[in-house]
Protein backbone atom coordinates (compact mmCIF):
# COMPACT_ATOMS: atom_id res chain seq x y z
CA UNK A 1 0.00 0.00 0.00
CA UNK A 2 2.89 2.38 0.70
CA UNK A 3 3.61 3.73 -2.79
CA UNK A 4 6.90 5.46 -3.55
CA UNK A 5 7.58 8.06 -6.22
CA UNK A 6 9.54 5.44 -8.18
CA UNK A 7 6.54 3.16 -8.26
CA UNK A 8 4.34 5.99 -9.49
CA UNK A 9 6.75 6.71 -12.34
CA UNK A 10 6.88 3.04 -13.29
CA UNK A 11 3.12 2.89 -13.18
CA UNK A 12 2.96 5.77 -15.64
CA UNK A 13 5.07 3.82 -18.16
CA UNK A 14 8.52 5.17 -17.38
CA UNK A 15 11.18 2.45 -17.71
CA UNK A 16 13.87 1.89 -15.10
CA UNK A 17 16.40 2.98 -17.70
CA UNK A 18 14.60 6.31 -18.18
CA UNK A 19 14.24 6.66 -14.42
CA UNK A 20 18.01 6.31 -13.92
CA UNK A 21 18.66 8.78 -16.74
CA UNK A 22 16.28 11.16 -15.00
CA UNK A 23 18.22 10.75 -11.77
CA UNK A 24 21.58 11.46 -13.46
CA UNK A 25 20.16 14.50 -15.24
CA UNK A 26 18.71 15.78 -11.98
CA UNK A 27 22.10 15.40 -10.30
CA UNK A 28 23.84 17.13 -13.20
CA UNK A 29 21.41 20.01 -13.33
CA UNK A 30 21.76 20.52 -9.58
CA UNK A 31 25.56 20.58 -10.00
CA UNK A 32 26.05 17.40 -7.98
CA UNK A 33 28.71 14.76 -8.68
CA UNK A 34 28.01 11.26 -10.12
CA UNK A 35 28.09 9.87 -6.57
CA UNK A 36 24.76 11.54 -5.90
CA UNK A 37 22.94 9.66 -8.67
CA UNK A 38 22.34 6.50 -6.62
CA UNK A 39 21.35 8.60 -3.64
CA UNK A 40 18.69 10.42 -5.66
CA UNK A 41 17.50 7.11 -7.08
CA UNK A 42 17.42 5.64 -3.60
CA UNK A 43 15.39 8.56 -2.29
CA UNK A 44 12.90 8.25 -5.15
CA UNK A 45 12.62 4.51 -4.55
CA UNK A 46 12.05 4.73 -0.82
CA UNK A 47 10.29 8.03 -0.13
CA UNK A 48 6.60 7.31 0.14
CA UNK A 49 4.09 9.62 -1.42
CA UNK A 50 2.56 11.74 1.28
CA UNK A 51 -0.96 10.60 2.02
CA UNK A 52 -3.58 13.30 2.21
CA UNK A 53 -6.90 12.83 3.95
CA UNK A 54 -9.45 15.34 2.72
CA UNK A 55 -12.36 15.80 5.11
CA UNK A 56 -15.60 17.60 4.31
CA UNK A 57 -17.56 19.37 7.00
CA UNK A 58 -20.18 22.09 6.60
CA UNK A 59 -19.31 23.29 3.12
CA UNK A 60 -20.64 23.76 -0.41
CA UNK A 61 -17.86 21.82 -2.25
CA UNK A 62 -16.78 24.98 -4.06
CA UNK A 63 -13.21 24.32 -2.86
CA UNK A 64 -13.24 20.87 -4.50
CA UNK A 65 -14.84 22.34 -7.62
CA UNK A 66 -12.07 24.90 -7.79
CA UNK A 67 -9.31 22.36 -7.03
CA UNK A 68 -10.22 20.03 -9.89
CA UNK A 69 -9.85 22.94 -12.33
CA UNK A 70 -6.22 23.55 -11.48
CA UNK A 71 -4.07 23.92 -14.60
CA UNK A 72 -0.54 24.35 -13.19
CA UNK A 73 -0.12 21.65 -11.98
CA UNK A 74 -3.11 19.77 -13.32
CA UNK A 75 -5.34 18.54 -10.54
CA UNK A 76 -4.98 14.98 -11.81
CA UNK A 77 -1.19 15.21 -11.49
CA UNK A 78 -1.48 16.55 -7.98
CA UNK A 79 -3.93 13.86 -6.96
CA UNK A 80 -2.63 10.87 -8.91
CA UNK A 81 1.14 11.47 -8.96
CA UNK A 82 2.25 13.90 -6.32
CA UNK A 83 0.18 13.06 -3.31
CA UNK A 84 -1.68 10.00 -2.37
CA UNK A 85 -5.21 11.26 -1.89
CA UNK A 86 -6.44 8.36 0.19
CA UNK A 87 -9.68 9.79 1.46
CA UNK A 88 -12.00 12.37 -0.05
CA UNK A 89 -15.60 11.36 0.35
CA UNK A 90 -16.76 13.61 -2.48
CA UNK A 91 -14.63 12.15 -5.26
CA UNK A 92 -13.52 8.73 -3.96
CA UNK A 93 -14.99 5.52 -5.35
CA UNK A 94 -15.38 3.74 -2.04
CA UNK A 95 -18.36 4.53 0.11
CA UNK A 96 -19.79 3.68 3.50
CA UNK A 97 -17.78 1.46 5.83
CA UNK A 98 -15.12 0.81 3.20
CA UNK A 99 -14.45 4.51 2.90
CA UNK A 100 -14.30 5.04 6.65
CA UNK A 101 -11.97 2.06 7.00
CA UNK A 102 -9.37 3.84 4.84
CA UNK A 103 -9.20 6.64 7.40
CA UNK A 104 -8.24 4.24 10.17
CA UNK A 105 -5.78 2.44 7.94
CA UNK A 106 -3.90 5.60 6.92
CA UNK A 107 -4.02 6.99 10.44
CA UNK A 108 -2.26 3.95 11.87
CA UNK A 109 0.11 3.26 8.98
CA UNK A 110 1.29 6.86 8.52
CA UNK A 111 0.93 8.05 12.10
CA UNK A 112 2.25 11.61 12.30
CA UNK A 113 3.11 11.66 8.59
CA UNK A 114 -0.09 12.39 6.74
CA UNK A 115 -1.54 15.73 5.80
CA UNK A 116 -5.09 16.56 6.79
CA UNK A 117 -6.96 18.79 4.39
CA UNK A 118 -10.23 20.17 5.71
CA UNK A 119 -12.93 21.63 3.51
CA UNK A 120 -15.73 23.23 5.48
CA UNK A 121 -15.93 23.49 9.22
CA UNK A 122 -17.50 21.75 12.20
CA UNK A 123 -20.71 23.08 13.78
CA UNK A 124 -20.50 22.82 17.56
CA UNK A 125 -24.08 23.54 18.66
CA UNK A 126 -26.59 20.72 19.18
CA UNK A 127 -23.61 18.46 20.04
CA UNK A 128 -22.35 18.87 16.48
CA UNK A 129 -25.45 17.18 15.06
CA UNK A 130 -25.79 19.75 12.26
CA UNK A 131 -23.12 17.92 10.29
CA UNK A 132 -23.04 14.12 10.41
CA UNK A 133 -20.40 12.02 8.64
CA UNK A 134 -20.81 8.24 8.75
CA UNK A 135 -23.37 8.53 11.55
CA UNK A 136 -21.16 10.62 13.80
CA UNK A 137 -20.76 14.38 14.25
CA UNK A 138 -18.14 15.85 11.93
CA UNK A 139 -16.37 17.50 14.83
CA UNK A 140 -15.55 14.04 16.25
CA UNK A 141 -14.13 12.85 12.94
CA UNK A 142 -12.09 16.04 12.62
CA UNK A 143 -10.61 15.70 16.11
CA UNK A 144 -9.86 12.00 15.60
CA UNK A 145 -8.08 12.44 12.27
CA UNK A 146 -6.29 15.60 13.37
CA UNK A 147 -4.76 13.86 16.37
CA UNK A 148 -1.96 12.11 14.43
CA UNK A 149 -1.59 14.33 11.37
CA UNK A 150 1.56 16.21 10.39
CA UNK A 151 -0.18 19.44 9.40
CA UNK A 152 -3.62 20.71 8.53
CA UNK A 153 -4.60 22.61 5.42
CA UNK A 154 -7.74 24.67 5.97
CA UNK A 155 -9.29 24.89 2.52
CA UNK A 156 -11.38 27.92 1.84
CA UNK A 157 -13.02 30.57 3.99
CA UNK A 158 -15.18 27.96 5.78
CA UNK A 159 -12.28 26.11 7.34
CA UNK A 160 -10.20 29.29 7.70
CA UNK A 161 -12.72 31.80 9.07
CA UNK A 162 -16.19 30.24 9.25
CA UNK A 163 -17.71 31.72 6.08
CA UNK A 164 -21.41 31.98 5.32
CA UNK A 165 -22.55 29.22 7.68
CA UNK A 166 -20.89 31.17 10.50
CA UNK A 167 -22.68 34.41 9.55
CA UNK A 168 -24.62 36.07 12.32
CA UNK A 169 -26.43 34.69 14.22
CA UNK A 170 -24.62 31.44 13.37
CA UNK A 171 -27.30 29.07 14.72
CA UNK A 172 -25.18 25.93 14.34
CA UNK A 173 -22.10 27.65 15.78
CA UNK A 174 -20.03 26.77 12.74
CA UNK A 175 -16.43 27.18 13.91
CA UNK A 176 -13.22 27.50 11.88
CA UNK A 177 -10.74 24.65 12.20
CA UNK A 178 -8.06 26.58 14.10
CA UNK A 179 -10.49 27.20 16.94
CA UNK A 180 -11.19 23.47 17.32
CA UNK A 181 -7.71 22.04 16.68
CA UNK A 182 -5.12 24.07 18.51
CA UNK A 183 -2.09 21.78 18.69
CA UNK A 184 -1.23 21.32 14.99
CA UNK A 185 0.33 23.60 12.40
CA UNK A 186 -2.51 24.96 10.28
CA UNK A 187 -2.17 26.50 6.84
CA UNK A 188 -5.14 28.66 5.96
CA UNK A 189 -5.96 28.89 2.27
CA UNK A 190 -8.98 31.21 2.44
CA UNK A 191 -11.25 32.19 -0.41
CA UNK A 192 -14.72 31.19 -1.41
CA UNK A 193 -13.38 29.18 -3.12
CA UNK A 194 -9.61 29.57 -3.07
CA UNK A 195 -7.87 29.85 -6.46
CA UNK A 196 -7.24 26.39 -7.91
CA UNK A 197 -3.56 27.04 -8.62
CA UNK A 198 -3.07 28.40 -5.13
CA UNK A 199 -4.49 25.17 -3.71
CA UNK A 200 -2.31 22.87 -5.80
CA UNK A 201 0.71 25.15 -5.32
CA UNK A 202 0.42 24.93 -1.54
CA UNK A 203 0.40 21.13 -1.80
CA UNK A 204 3.27 21.15 -4.32
CA UNK A 205 5.34 23.37 -2.07
CA UNK A 206 4.82 21.13 0.93
CA UNK A 207 5.79 18.02 -1.03
CA UNK A 208 8.76 19.56 -2.83
CA UNK A 209 10.40 21.17 0.17
CA UNK A 210 8.97 18.91 2.85
CA UNK A 211 8.03 21.89 4.99
CA UNK A 212 5.22 24.37 5.41
CA UNK A 213 5.20 27.49 3.28
CA UNK A 214 6.02 30.70 5.11
CA UNK A 215 2.85 31.95 6.78
CA UNK A 216 1.71 35.41 7.78
CA UNK A 217 0.44 36.29 11.22
CA UNK A 218 -3.03 35.02 10.37
CA UNK A 219 -1.71 31.68 9.10
CA UNK A 220 -1.96 32.27 5.35
CA UNK A 221 0.90 31.46 2.93
CA UNK A 222 2.72 34.74 2.33
CA UNK A 223 3.43 33.90 -1.29
CA UNK A 224 -0.26 34.09 -2.22
CA UNK A 225 -1.75 36.24 0.53
CA UNK A 226 1.05 38.75 1.05
CA UNK A 227 -0.47 41.44 -1.14
CA UNK A 228 -3.89 42.88 -1.69
CA UNK A 229 -5.81 42.39 -4.92
CA UNK A 230 -5.65 46.19 -5.21
CA UNK A 231 -1.84 46.14 -5.24
CA UNK A 232 -1.69 44.18 -8.48
CA UNK A 233 -5.01 45.19 -10.05
CA UNK A 234 -4.79 46.06 -13.72
CA UNK A 235 -7.34 48.86 -13.11
CA UNK A 236 -5.08 50.53 -10.56
CA UNK A 237 -4.08 53.37 -12.95
CA UNK A 238 -7.75 54.43 -13.03
CA UNK A 239 -7.80 54.43 -9.24
CA UNK A 240 -4.78 56.71 -9.00
CA UNK A 241 -6.16 58.95 -11.75
CA UNK A 242 -9.49 59.25 -9.94
CA UNK A 243 -11.46 57.53 -12.70
CA UNK A 244 -14.28 55.52 -11.21
CA UNK A 245 -17.36 53.70 -12.42
CA UNK A 246 -20.26 55.39 -10.60
CA UNK A 247 -22.98 52.98 -11.72
CA UNK A 248 -23.01 49.55 -13.31
CA UNK A 249 -24.27 50.90 -16.62
CA UNK A 250 -22.42 54.20 -16.89
CA UNK A 251 -19.66 55.19 -19.24
CA UNK A 252 -16.99 54.58 -16.63
CA UNK A 253 -18.09 50.98 -16.22
CA UNK A 254 -17.97 50.48 -19.98
CA UNK A 255 -14.50 52.00 -20.13
CA UNK A 256 -13.31 49.64 -17.44
CA UNK A 257 -12.66 52.29 -14.78
CA UNK A 258 -11.86 51.45 -11.17
CA UNK A 259 -14.76 49.87 -9.25
CA UNK A 260 -13.75 51.43 -5.92
CA UNK A 261 -16.90 53.56 -5.68
CA UNK A 262 -19.01 50.49 -6.47
CA UNK A 263 -17.73 48.89 -3.28
CA UNK A 264 -14.88 46.80 -4.69
CA UNK A 265 -13.08 45.18 -1.75
CA UNK A 266 -9.80 44.81 -3.64
CA UNK A 267 -8.10 47.40 -1.39
CA UNK A 268 -8.87 45.35 1.72
CA UNK A 269 -8.52 41.81 0.42
CA UNK A 270 -5.39 39.72 0.55
CA UNK A 271 -5.41 37.19 -2.28
CA UNK A 272 -3.72 36.39 -5.58
CA UNK A 273 -6.73 36.87 -7.91
CA UNK A 274 -5.20 39.83 -9.73
CA UNK A 275 -1.96 37.94 -10.43
CA UNK A 276 -2.87 34.24 -10.75
CA UNK A 277 -6.45 34.84 -11.92
CA UNK A 278 -9.02 32.11 -12.44
CA UNK A 279 -9.78 29.28 -14.86
CA UNK A 280 -6.25 28.87 -16.12
CA UNK A 281 -5.59 32.59 -15.92
CA UNK A 282 -8.56 33.61 -18.04
CA UNK A 283 -10.06 36.30 -15.85
CA UNK A 284 -11.00 37.38 -12.34
CA UNK A 285 -14.02 39.25 -10.95
CA UNK A 286 -12.72 42.79 -11.47
CA UNK A 287 -11.66 41.94 -15.03
CA UNK A 288 -15.21 40.70 -15.61
CA UNK A 289 -16.56 44.05 -14.46
CA UNK A 290 -17.66 43.25 -10.92
CA UNK A 291 -15.94 44.45 -7.78
CA UNK A 292 -14.14 42.08 -5.45
CA UNK A 293 -16.40 40.99 -2.58
CA UNK A 294 -13.46 40.17 -0.30
CA UNK A 295 -14.34 36.47 -0.01
CA UNK A 296 -10.94 35.51 1.40
CA UNK A 297 -11.17 37.95 4.31
CA UNK A 298 -12.29 37.07 7.81
CA UNK A 299 -16.00 37.78 8.30
CA UNK A 300 -16.56 39.17 4.79
CA UNK A 301 -20.20 38.03 4.95
CA UNK A 302 -20.96 40.23 7.96
CA UNK A 303 -19.17 43.44 6.93
CA UNK A 304 -22.02 45.30 5.28
CA UNK A 305 -22.79 45.67 1.61
CA UNK A 306 -20.67 44.34 -1.21
CA UNK A 307 -21.52 47.48 -3.18
CA UNK A 308 -20.58 50.18 -0.65
CA UNK A 309 -17.16 51.72 -0.19
CA UNK A 310 -17.95 52.95 3.32
CA UNK A 311 -19.62 49.82 4.59
CA UNK A 312 -22.47 49.56 7.05
CA UNK A 313 -21.98 49.00 10.76
CA UNK A 314 -24.53 46.84 12.55
CA UNK A 315 -23.12 47.06 16.07
CA UNK A 316 -25.38 49.98 16.87
CA UNK A 317 -28.57 48.04 16.28
CA UNK A 318 -29.48 49.99 13.21
CA UNK A 319 -27.72 49.69 9.89
CA UNK A 320 -25.65 52.82 9.29
CA UNK A 321 -22.24 53.60 7.92
CA UNK A 322 -19.45 55.66 9.46
CA UNK A 323 -20.45 58.80 7.55
CA UNK A 324 -24.07 58.59 8.73
CA UNK A 325 -23.02 58.04 12.34
CA UNK A 326 -20.43 60.81 12.09
CA UNK A 327 -22.87 63.14 10.37
CA UNK A 328 -25.47 62.62 13.10
CA UNK A 329 -22.85 63.13 15.83
CA UNK A 330 -21.63 66.34 14.20
CA UNK A 331 -25.24 67.52 13.75
CA UNK A 332 -26.16 66.84 17.37
CA UNK A 333 -22.98 68.39 18.76
CA UNK A 334 -23.31 71.32 16.34
CA UNK A 335 -26.90 71.97 17.47
CA UNK A 336 -25.81 71.68 21.10
CA UNK A 337 -22.99 74.16 20.51
CA UNK A 338 -25.34 76.65 18.84
CA UNK A 339 -27.92 76.31 21.60
CA UNK A 340 -25.25 76.61 24.27
CA UNK A 341 -23.78 79.65 22.53
CA UNK A 342 -27.21 81.29 22.39
CA UNK A 343 -27.83 80.77 26.11
CA UNK A 344 -24.28 81.93 26.85
CA UNK A 345 -24.82 85.09 24.83
CA UNK A 346 -28.00 85.89 26.76
CA UNK A 347 -26.28 85.24 30.10
CA UNK A 348 -23.32 87.36 29.08
CA UNK A 349 -25.45 90.32 27.98
CA UNK A 350 -27.46 90.13 31.20
CA UNK A 351 -24.24 90.03 33.21
CA UNK A 352 -22.90 93.05 31.38
CA UNK A 353 -26.17 94.89 31.96
CA UNK A 354 -25.90 93.98 35.62
CA UNK A 355 -22.31 95.27 35.73
CA UNK A 356 -23.36 98.46 33.97
CA UNK A 357 -26.25 99.08 36.32
CA UNK A 358 -23.97 98.45 39.31
CA UNK A 359 -21.52 101.03 37.99
CA UNK A 360 -24.36 103.50 37.36
CA UNK A 361 -25.50 103.37 40.96
CA UNK B 1 -10.28 81.24 43.27
CA UNK B 2 -6.90 80.07 42.11
CA UNK B 3 -5.88 76.45 42.16
CA UNK B 4 -3.14 75.47 44.60
CA UNK B 5 -0.41 75.42 42.01
CA UNK B 6 -1.42 78.78 40.64
CA UNK B 7 -1.44 80.20 44.17
CA UNK B 8 2.13 79.09 44.57
CA UNK B 9 3.04 80.86 41.40
CA UNK B 10 1.28 83.94 42.64
CA UNK B 11 3.13 83.81 45.95
CA UNK B 12 6.41 83.28 44.17
CA UNK B 13 5.85 86.37 42.16
CA UNK B 14 4.97 88.22 45.30
CA UNK B 15 2.15 90.06 43.69
CA UNK B 16 -1.22 89.51 42.15
CA UNK B 17 -0.80 87.45 38.97
CA UNK B 18 -2.11 89.23 35.89
CA UNK B 19 -0.30 87.14 33.29
CA UNK B 20 1.41 83.74 33.32
CA UNK B 21 3.56 82.25 30.59
CA UNK B 22 1.79 78.94 29.91
CA UNK B 23 2.41 77.64 26.42
CA UNK B 24 6.02 77.62 25.34
CA UNK B 25 6.93 78.26 21.70
CA UNK B 26 7.41 74.59 20.58
CA UNK B 27 4.06 73.71 22.06
CA UNK B 28 2.29 76.56 20.28
CA UNK B 29 4.00 75.65 17.03
CA UNK B 30 2.85 72.05 17.47
CA UNK B 31 -0.72 73.18 18.16
CA UNK B 32 -1.04 75.05 14.87
CA UNK B 33 0.91 72.57 12.75
CA UNK B 34 -1.24 69.82 14.23
CA UNK B 35 -4.43 71.80 13.56
CA UNK B 36 -3.38 72.24 9.93
CA UNK B 37 -2.45 68.57 9.57
CA UNK B 38 -5.80 67.49 11.04
CA UNK B 39 -7.66 69.79 8.66
CA UNK B 40 -5.84 68.33 5.66
CA UNK B 41 -6.23 64.78 6.99
CA UNK B 42 -9.95 65.09 7.64
CA UNK B 43 -10.68 66.62 4.24
CA UNK B 44 -8.52 64.26 2.18
CA UNK B 45 -9.62 61.35 4.35
CA UNK B 46 -13.26 62.06 3.61
CA UNK B 47 -12.45 62.13 -0.10
CA UNK B 48 -10.61 58.82 0.16
CA UNK B 49 -13.80 57.29 1.55
CA UNK B 50 -16.06 59.14 -0.92
CA UNK B 51 -13.98 60.06 -3.97
CA UNK B 52 -14.78 63.15 -6.06
CA UNK B 53 -16.51 62.70 -9.44
CA UNK B 54 -14.71 60.64 -12.04
CA UNK B 55 -11.98 62.36 -14.08
CA UNK B 56 -12.25 62.50 -17.87
CA UNK B 57 -9.54 61.57 -20.34
CA UNK B 58 -6.74 59.10 -20.26
CA UNK B 59 -5.63 57.59 -16.99
CA UNK B 60 -2.09 58.83 -17.53
CA UNK B 61 -3.34 62.42 -17.86
CA UNK B 62 -4.62 62.57 -14.32
CA UNK B 63 -3.34 61.68 -10.88
CA UNK B 64 -6.08 63.29 -8.82
CA UNK B 65 -6.79 60.42 -6.44
CA UNK B 66 -3.07 59.78 -6.15
CA UNK B 67 -2.53 63.40 -5.06
CA UNK B 68 -5.40 63.22 -2.58
CA UNK B 69 -3.87 60.12 -1.05
CA UNK B 70 -0.41 61.67 -1.15
CA UNK B 71 -1.67 64.73 0.74
CA UNK B 72 -3.30 62.43 3.29
CA UNK B 73 -0.14 60.41 3.83
CA UNK B 74 2.12 63.48 3.91
CA UNK B 75 -0.14 65.16 6.47
CA UNK B 76 -0.17 61.88 8.40
CA UNK B 77 3.62 61.93 8.58
CA UNK B 78 3.54 65.56 9.72
CA UNK B 79 1.02 64.63 12.41
CA UNK B 80 3.17 61.71 13.56
CA UNK B 81 6.36 63.79 13.63
CA UNK B 82 4.51 66.50 15.54
CA UNK B 83 3.09 63.95 17.95
CA UNK B 84 6.53 62.50 18.69
CA UNK B 85 7.86 66.02 19.21
CA UNK B 86 4.90 66.78 21.47
CA UNK B 87 5.57 63.71 23.62
CA UNK B 88 9.23 64.73 23.85
CA UNK B 89 8.19 68.22 24.90
CA UNK B 90 6.08 66.76 27.68
CA UNK B 91 9.35 65.58 29.25
CA UNK B 92 11.39 68.74 28.79
CA UNK B 93 8.68 71.41 28.74
CA UNK B 94 7.00 73.16 31.63
CA UNK B 95 4.29 71.82 33.93
CA UNK B 96 1.49 72.64 31.47
CA UNK B 97 3.04 70.67 28.64
CA UNK B 98 2.31 67.44 30.53
CA UNK B 99 -1.37 68.15 31.12
CA UNK B 100 -2.51 66.64 27.83
CA UNK B 101 -1.19 63.20 28.72
CA UNK B 102 -2.55 63.00 32.26
CA UNK B 103 -5.91 62.12 33.66
CA UNK B 104 -5.70 62.45 37.47
CA UNK B 105 -8.71 60.19 38.11
CA UNK B 106 -7.68 59.44 41.69
CA UNK B 107 -7.52 63.10 42.69
CA UNK B 108 -10.79 63.96 44.42
CA UNK B 109 -10.05 67.69 44.32
CA UNK B 110 -9.64 67.42 40.58
CA UNK B 111 -13.04 65.75 40.24
CA UNK B 112 -14.59 68.49 42.38
CA UNK B 113 -13.13 71.13 40.14
CA UNK B 114 -14.34 69.22 37.10
CA UNK B 115 -17.83 69.11 38.59
CA UNK B 116 -17.64 72.86 39.20
CA UNK B 117 -16.69 73.45 35.58
CA UNK B 118 -19.52 71.21 34.44
CA UNK B 119 -21.94 73.32 36.49
CA UNK B 120 -20.41 76.45 34.96
CA UNK B 121 -21.10 75.06 31.51
CA UNK B 122 -24.65 74.13 32.52
CA UNK B 123 -25.20 77.76 33.60
CA UNK B 124 -25.53 76.67 37.24
CA UNK B 125 -22.57 78.73 38.47
CA UNK B 126 -22.65 82.51 38.24
CA UNK B 127 -18.94 83.19 38.34
CA UNK B 128 -16.17 81.24 36.64
CA UNK B 129 -12.87 80.40 38.28
CA UNK B 130 -9.39 81.27 37.12
CA UNK B 131 -7.19 78.60 35.62
CA UNK B 132 -3.64 78.89 34.37
CA UNK B 133 -3.57 75.69 32.31
CA UNK B 134 -6.55 73.62 31.29
CA UNK B 135 -9.46 73.52 33.68
CA UNK B 136 -10.18 69.94 34.84
CA UNK B 137 -13.16 69.53 32.52
CA UNK B 138 -11.05 70.70 29.58
CA UNK B 139 -8.28 68.34 30.61
CA UNK B 140 -10.78 65.48 30.77
CA UNK B 141 -12.08 66.31 27.29
CA UNK B 142 -8.58 66.79 25.89
CA UNK B 143 -7.51 63.38 27.11
CA UNK B 144 -10.58 61.37 26.13
CA UNK B 145 -11.75 63.22 23.03
CA UNK B 146 -8.43 64.35 21.64
CA UNK B 147 -5.34 62.54 22.90
CA UNK B 148 -6.77 59.01 22.76
CA UNK B 149 -8.53 59.45 19.38
CA UNK B 150 -5.37 61.03 17.96
CA UNK B 151 -3.30 58.07 19.13
CA UNK B 152 -5.92 55.70 17.71
CA UNK B 153 -5.86 57.52 14.38
CA UNK B 154 -2.07 57.37 14.19
CA UNK B 155 -2.02 53.64 14.92
CA UNK B 156 -4.88 52.66 12.58
CA UNK B 157 -3.80 55.20 9.97
CA UNK B 158 -0.27 53.90 9.69
CA UNK B 159 -1.58 50.33 9.79
CA UNK B 160 -3.58 51.12 6.65
CA UNK B 161 -0.65 53.02 5.17
CA UNK B 162 1.55 49.96 5.77
CA UNK B 163 -0.76 47.87 3.60
CA UNK B 164 -0.02 50.06 0.60
CA UNK B 165 3.62 50.47 1.57
CA UNK B 166 3.81 46.66 1.46
CA UNK B 167 5.08 44.05 3.86
CA UNK B 168 8.56 44.89 5.09
CA UNK B 169 7.94 48.64 5.26
CA UNK B 170 8.35 50.21 8.68
CA UNK B 171 4.63 50.99 8.93
CA UNK B 172 3.76 47.42 8.02
CA UNK B 173 6.14 45.92 10.57
CA UNK B 174 5.26 48.37 13.32
CA UNK B 175 1.51 48.67 12.84
CA UNK B 176 -0.11 46.61 10.06
CA UNK B 177 1.32 43.34 11.36
CA UNK B 178 -0.73 43.46 14.58
CA UNK B 179 -3.47 46.05 14.00
CA UNK B 180 -5.14 44.29 11.04
CA UNK B 181 -5.23 40.83 12.72
CA UNK B 182 -6.53 42.48 15.90
CA UNK B 183 -9.48 44.03 14.05
CA UNK B 184 -9.98 40.85 12.00
CA UNK B 185 -9.57 42.39 8.59
CA UNK B 186 -8.59 45.54 6.77
CA UNK B 187 -12.14 46.73 6.05
CA UNK B 188 -12.82 46.97 9.80
CA UNK B 189 -9.72 49.10 10.28
CA UNK B 190 -10.98 51.38 7.50
CA UNK B 191 -14.39 51.69 9.15
CA UNK B 192 -12.95 52.47 12.59
CA UNK B 193 -10.44 54.91 11.13
CA UNK B 194 -13.37 56.62 9.44
CA UNK B 195 -15.33 56.80 12.70
CA UNK B 196 -12.22 58.19 14.42
CA UNK B 197 -12.17 61.03 11.92
CA UNK B 198 -15.69 62.01 12.94
CA UNK B 199 -14.75 61.81 16.63
CA UNK B 200 -11.94 64.28 16.00
CA UNK B 201 -14.25 66.55 13.97
CA UNK B 202 -16.63 66.58 16.94
CA UNK B 203 -13.72 67.40 19.22
CA UNK B 204 -12.63 70.29 17.00
CA UNK B 205 -16.13 71.77 17.10
CA UNK B 206 -16.32 71.58 20.88
CA UNK B 207 -12.73 72.77 21.26
CA UNK B 208 -13.12 75.86 19.07
CA UNK B 209 -16.44 76.76 20.62
CA UNK B 210 -15.22 76.31 24.19
CA UNK B 211 -12.06 78.32 23.52
CA UNK B 212 -13.94 81.26 22.03
CA UNK B 213 -16.67 81.11 24.68
CA UNK B 214 -14.14 81.01 27.49
CA UNK B 215 -12.25 83.87 25.88
CA UNK B 216 -15.39 85.99 26.09
CA UNK B 217 -17.04 84.77 29.27
CA UNK B 218 -14.29 83.54 31.56
CA UNK B 219 -11.76 85.56 33.49
CA UNK B 220 -8.69 84.68 31.44
CA UNK B 221 -7.47 84.84 27.87
CA UNK B 222 -7.85 81.74 25.69
CA UNK B 223 -7.37 82.18 21.98
CA UNK B 224 -4.50 84.68 22.24
CA UNK B 225 -2.76 82.43 24.74
CA UNK B 226 -2.16 79.85 22.03
CA UNK B 227 -0.59 82.59 19.92
CA UNK B 228 1.50 84.48 22.46
CA UNK B 229 1.85 81.84 25.14
CA UNK B 230 0.74 84.27 27.88
CA UNK B 231 -2.38 83.67 29.93
CA UNK B 232 -3.83 87.08 30.78
CA UNK B 233 -6.29 87.50 33.62
CA UNK B 234 -9.03 90.02 33.26
CA UNK B 235 -9.37 90.98 36.93
CA UNK B 236 -7.43 91.06 40.18
CA UNK B 237 -10.04 89.25 42.20
CA UNK B 238 -8.90 85.83 43.46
Amino acid sequence: MVETFYEVMRRQGITRRSFLKYCSLTAASLGLGPAFVPRIAHAMETKPRTPVLWLHGLECTCCSESFIRSAHPLAKDAVLSMISLDYDDTIMTAAGHQAEAILDEVMTKYKGNYILAVEGNPPLNQDGMSCIIGGKPFVDQLKRVAKDCKAIISWGSCASWGCVQAAKPNPTQATPVHKVITDKPIIKVPGCPPIAEVMTAVITYMLTFDRLPELDRQGRPKMFYGQRIHDKCYRRPHFDAGQFAEAWDDDGARRGYCLYKMGCKGPTTYNACSTVRWNDGVSFPIQSGHGCIGCSEDGFWDKGGFYERVTGIKQFGIEANADKIGGVAVGVVGAAVVAHAAVSAIKQSRRQQGDASEQNK
Amino acid sequence: MLSAQDMQEAVAHGRQVRAVYVYEAPLRLWHWVNALAITVLAMTGYFIGSPPPSQPGEASASFLFGYIRFAHFAAGYVLLAGFIGRVYWAFVGNEHSRQLFKLPVFDSAWWKEAAFELRWYLFLERHPKKYVGHNPLAQFTMFLLFFLPLLFMIVTGFALYGEGAQAGSWASMLFTSWVVPMFGQSQDVHTWHHLGMWAIVVFVMVHVYAAIREDIMSRQSMVSTMLSGWRMFKDDKP
